[in-house]
């Protein structure tokens, strides 16, 4: 199993966001995880990206318990097997479209990205030496999911990476994340709002006070 | 609705406390340093004030040539009706340094002078007489080796100043007649026209009467600058300050203008806003300025006293025009340095966007027109170089080009960080690069800051530095006596001259009188034909021969400063006091003398001042034989230890003297340096929270925050190093300036330059310490941040 999260509980002070849950994820599978608004899916994906530490329970990704890595361990691991996409796509402002798209890769010394191709099936062939600031919404996230995606991860995390975007540009968005992470044979988990869009995955579960449903 | 706009803007504020302390540290600084510099010199001129007060503010006679009015003119002004009383001014100096003698008639003076008040304290026939009672203030007095019998302490006597009657102040000066005459307000209808008793008579105004006050302008001016430049390092600070608290509140401005706040309403608020904050930072500036002036007072009162003879007291006064003036610098720092920011608040339309992307664009603009100011200030600068004259056109050319560097340093830290970019291979290096460059526009007014704060102090230091290596070499040549010798009374010279002429080498009279040479105050020297002067004394430029032709009796030698002054070359003639004339056959330097001074055969100086004060002697004589041949005079002559000095002890005077001229520009210097730490650390913690939005995505890429917080501290470091490179040139340049152009406009010498490689290692060192320093806290912040504050930048997304 690629991500196996075991009975993972999460508080903030005396709310607790989630209590119990358990999922799991296997290579290649397009998850999509859906809830009401404030409901804890970003705090599960970033719980599971190793980004927030859980209160009890345990998440294992490629058989690697998160608990047991400090926070350099942690690091490595999001940087080697993890690609995340978020919602305000999360670039950085002052490297170019091609210095964000190797960027992940590169940090984790997959240094002979194809960053040519890469923009071609991403669409941005002509806008690589352009800074993000001067792309639109949709191109942004693109390079976001380029960027995720281009050291070949083993898992890919999206945060509502639509939020931010028009319909055609979600769906075109969405698509381009399934498959780009199918491609990759990356397993994917992403948070999304979209009925819509959450029905193209290939499963489908539910966060709703606390408790996951399938 | 006012109140509900006015306490919007305010809750800013309260939810950044920090960035609320550094615009009001910021303000306060800058405010503390003019203002204290203010007050110093305030103090300093209400002291020479008292000075020219203590003739009660009357109009004065002169000479036209200021040489000295003789007793005869005197006396033909009296018999043809002309109220007027005789002034006899001078300087002695003494191994405690040097005061004024003042000598007047208390009988014909003119009433409504604090000398009247003086002299009714005591018995007025005590006072008069050549042997009369010399009045002194208590610290005035400490001051004085010689005549202690005579002095007596009155309190409220202005400082540094000896009152005596007009026949003893001859006697103590060797005057041969008066300085000037002092004119009663009430002159008798029916006189005769002054240019018709005495042609070369002229009435001059009350203020112009003292050379106290001309003579230490220019130190006020060097101390002012200090004080200027010190608050627009904290300009820099508050600038910066107002403007990241404008661009954070972009959003909130553009709300308000939605909702229906007016353009002029809002602008109007948020004046109120900053002169709220600049009434606040200006009482908390004004009373750090008095505790610096305070520290600072001593000393300066102490290198006036030691150059000038001035004396200042040491303690300041608190006045309402200074209050009031340190909340008007407040104020106008305030509005100079939140001037941009109201302007692009005035400018903003309610529907301009409040993103990122419009404020990158304007930077780059900001970073253009910072270009062209800087490249103007420059160009500037060099004309002035070019074609400027006089004290004035120096600071503006010094001014020009510390600010011309200063906007240039984005540009150029810019132009240095692409191209390390371009060199960087590693993903981390070139996003080190690239997001240094990206911080310019936040980073760079703290960076200008320290720039200026290192040019004024790699200057400084470097023109501090050659002076005293010139000033130790130039004491070497200038002191060549082992021991030098004050007579108590001149009757004992022959018998002096008797005893000490078989027991050294030689013996080098130093007798002195002073006059007004060419309008202004001089020493007056005569010289020996010796070999201590042939081989040793510090001559600039001097005719061939110059040392046989003043052994014969022709010529003089003049100090540096006089000769700048006048413009004198060799060959030129020299009007000298008593209307004869000598022409110039050397010129020598004379660091550390505000005055002119001329050197005299020996002979000549006698025969034109019979009066000349011929009680000092230097001695030469092996060193060894100095402690037994001071030891056989006091029991000789009964000469009291005070009046002998031997080298080694003059030179160690001279320099503390010296040393004490720049404590107070050395302090000031520490103080600059400190407020640009400052301006990097406020920067620094400022930009620290506004870092996360770009810090997190990259930690959740995976770059952990221990190397994070490294980046952080290392890019402090980087952007201190490139900067100290640029502001290397640019301080060797601002000491070539003050070697060359101030020092020469001020103080009459020019100097060579010296560079001290070891000195500025140091302050690289140092200020890349400080500048690590001030990223350690913010960068520790990041190491130690919990995921938590970081995961927030995502949470916010929602």
């Amino acid at each position: 199993m690629l991500l196996s999260v075991k009975n993972l509980t999460k508080r903030f002070d005396d709310l607790t966001v989630f209590e119990n849950i358990s999922l799991s994820l296997s290579a290649q599978e397009a998850v999509a995880l859906t809830g009401e608004s404030g409901s804890g899916k970003s705090t599960l994906l970033h719980t599971i990206a190793g980004l927030e530490p859980p209160d009890a329970g345990e998440v294992l990704v490629d058989d690697l318990n998160i608990a047991d890595l400090n926070d350099d361990g942690r690091a490595r691991l999001r940087r080697e097997s993890i690609g995340i996409v978020f919602q305000q796509f999360n670039l950085i402002p002052s490297l170019s479209v091609a210095q964000n798209l190797s960027f992940q890769a590169r940090l984790s010394a997959h240094t002979a990205i194809e960053t040519d191709a890469l923009a071609e099936m991403l669409g941005l062939a002509d806008q690589l030496s352009k800074f993000p600031e001067q792309l639109s919404g949709g191109q942004q996230q693109r390079v976001a999911i380029g960027r995720a995606v281009a050291n070949g991860p083993k898992l890919v995390l999206a945060d509502e990476p639509t939020g931010n975007l028009d319909e055609d540009s979600s769906d075109m968005v969405f698509d381009l994340l399934l498959s780009m992470a199918r491609e990759s044979g990356a397993g994917l988990l992403v948070v999304t709002h979209s009925e819509r869009l959450a029905a193209r995955a290939d499963r489908r579960i539910h966060l709703s006070h606390g408790r996951l449903t399938l | 609705m006012n109140r509900v706009v006015f306490l919007t803007l305010l809750s800013h504020w309260r939810r950044r406390p920090f960035q609320f302390l550094t615009l009001i540290v910021g303000l306060a600084l800058a405010t503390a340093l003019l203002s204290g510099v203010q007050a110093i010199n305030a103090e300093a001129r209400k002291s020479y004030a008292q000075a020219a007060d203590v003739l009660g503010g009357h109009s004065t006679i002169v000479e036209r040539s200021n040489s000295p009015i003789s007793e005869a003119t005197f006396a033909k002004l009296r018999r043809s009706g002309w109220l007027v009383s005789p002034i006899i001014e001078g300087w002695i100096t003494g191994d405690r340094g040097r005061v004024r003698i003042l000598g007047i008639d208390p009988l014909t003076m003119p009433p409504g002078s604090t000398a009247d008040d003086s002299i009714a304290k005591i018995d007025i026939s005590d006072f008069l007489g050549a042997q009369g009672t010399l009045l002194a203030a208590p610290n005035t007095a400490a001051r004085l080796t010689a005549h202690t019998d005579r002095i007596r302490i009155v309190d409220g006597m202005v400082p540094g100043t000896i009152l005596a009657d007009i026949s003893a102040a001859k006697q103590l000066l060797n005057s041969n007649g008066y300085t000037r005459l002092t004119l009663s307000p009430d002159q008798p209808l029916r006189r005769p026209r002054l240019a018709d008793i005495a042609p070369s008579l002229q009435v001059q105004a009350p203020e112009a009467a003292t050379d106290l006050s001309r003579l230490t302008d220019s130190f006020h001016l060097n101390l002012t600058a200090f004080g200027l430049l010190s608050f627009v390092v904290g300009l820099f600070i508050v600038n910066g300050a107002v403007g990241l608290a404008f661009e954070q509140r972009r959003q909130t401005f553009r709300t308000l203008r939605t909702v229906g706040v007016g353009a002029k309403r809002l602008i109007l608020i948020l004046i109120t806003e900053l002169l709220l904050f600049a009434l606040l930072a200006g009482v908390l500036g004004i009373l750090l300025g008095y505790g610096i002036a305070a520290a600072l007072l001593p000393d300066v009162a102490a290198t006036l006293r030691g150059l000038y003879g001035a004396s200042v007291e040491g303690a300041l006064t608190l006045s309402p025009v200074w209050w009031l003036s340190g909340l008007v610098i407040a104020v106008v720092g305030t509005g100079l340095a939140a001037a941009t920011s109201l302007f692009k608040v005035a400018r903003l339309s309610p529907l301009a966007t409040g993103q990122h992307r419009a404020w990158a664009r304007a930077s780059a603009l900001t970073m253009f027109k910072q270009l062209l100011a800087g490249i103007a200030c420059l160009v500037t600068a060099a004309g002035f170089w070019g074609f400027g004259q006089g004290l004035v056109a120096g600071f503006v050319l010094l001014g020009g080009l510390l600010l011309g560097a200063a906007l240039l340093l984005p540009t150029i830290l810019s132009i240095a960080l692409k191209l390390a970019q371009k060199r960087a291979r590693g993903p981390v290096s070139q996003w080190f690069w690239a997001d240094t460059q990206h911080q310019l526009p936040s980073l760079s007014l703290a960076m200008m800051a320290l720039l200026l704060a290192l040019a004024a102090n790699i200057g400084v230091s470097t023109m501090v530095g050659s002076f005293r290596l010139t000033f130790a070499a130039y004491l070497d040549q200038r002191l060549v006596s082992e021991l030098y010798v004050t007579l108590e009374d001149e009757a004992d010279v022959p018998a002096f001259l008797g005893f000490v002429e078989p027991r050294v080498d030689a013996v080098l009279p130093i007798w002195q009188t002073d006059g007004d040479v060419l309008g202004a105050p001089a020493d007056i020297y005569g010289v020996v034909d010796h070999s201590s002067y042939r081989q040793n004394w510090p001559v600039l430029e001097a005719s061939p021969e110059v040392w046989d032709t003043l052994a014969v009796g022709d010529g003089a030698l003049i100090n540096e400063q006089l000769a700048r002054r006048e413009n004198m070359a060799l060959g030129d003639e020299l009007p000298m006091p008593g209307g004869w004339k000598t022409h110039v056959v050397g010129i020598y330097s004379d660091y550390g003398n505000p005055i002119g001074q001329v050197i005299l055969p020996i002979g000549v100086l006698t025969d034109r001042y019979p009066d000349v004060d011929r009680s000092d002697f230097g001695l030469r004589l092996a060193a060894a034989g100095v402690d037994p041949l001071r030891a056989a005079l006091i029991e000789e002559f009964g000469l009291p230890p005070d009046n002998m000095i031997d080298q080694a002890s003059l030179k160690a005077f001279s320099l503390s003297v010296f040393e004490r001229t720049f404590a107070v520009t050395g302090a000031l210097n520490i103080l600059t340096l400190g407020v640009a730490g400052v301006a990097i650390l406020t920067s620094l913690l400022t930009l620290a929270a506004m870092r996360l939005p770009q810090v997190a995505p990259v930690w959740a890429i995976g770059v952990p925050r221990r190397i994070l917080s490294r980046i952080e501290l290392a890019r402090a470091v980087v952007l201190a190093a490139l900067t100290f490179v640029f502001a290397l040139p640019v301080g060797l340049a601002l000491a070539w300036v003050l070697l060359s152009v101030i020092n020469v406009e001020a103080f009459g010498w020019k100097l060579p330059m010296h560079t001290f490689p070891l000195d500025l290692i140091l302050l690289f060192l140092l200020s890349l310490f400080a500048a690590g320093l001030a990223a350690l806290g913010p960068s520790r912040q990041l190491a130690n941040r919990p995921p938590s504050d970081l995961i927030q930048v995502f949470a916010h997304e929602r």
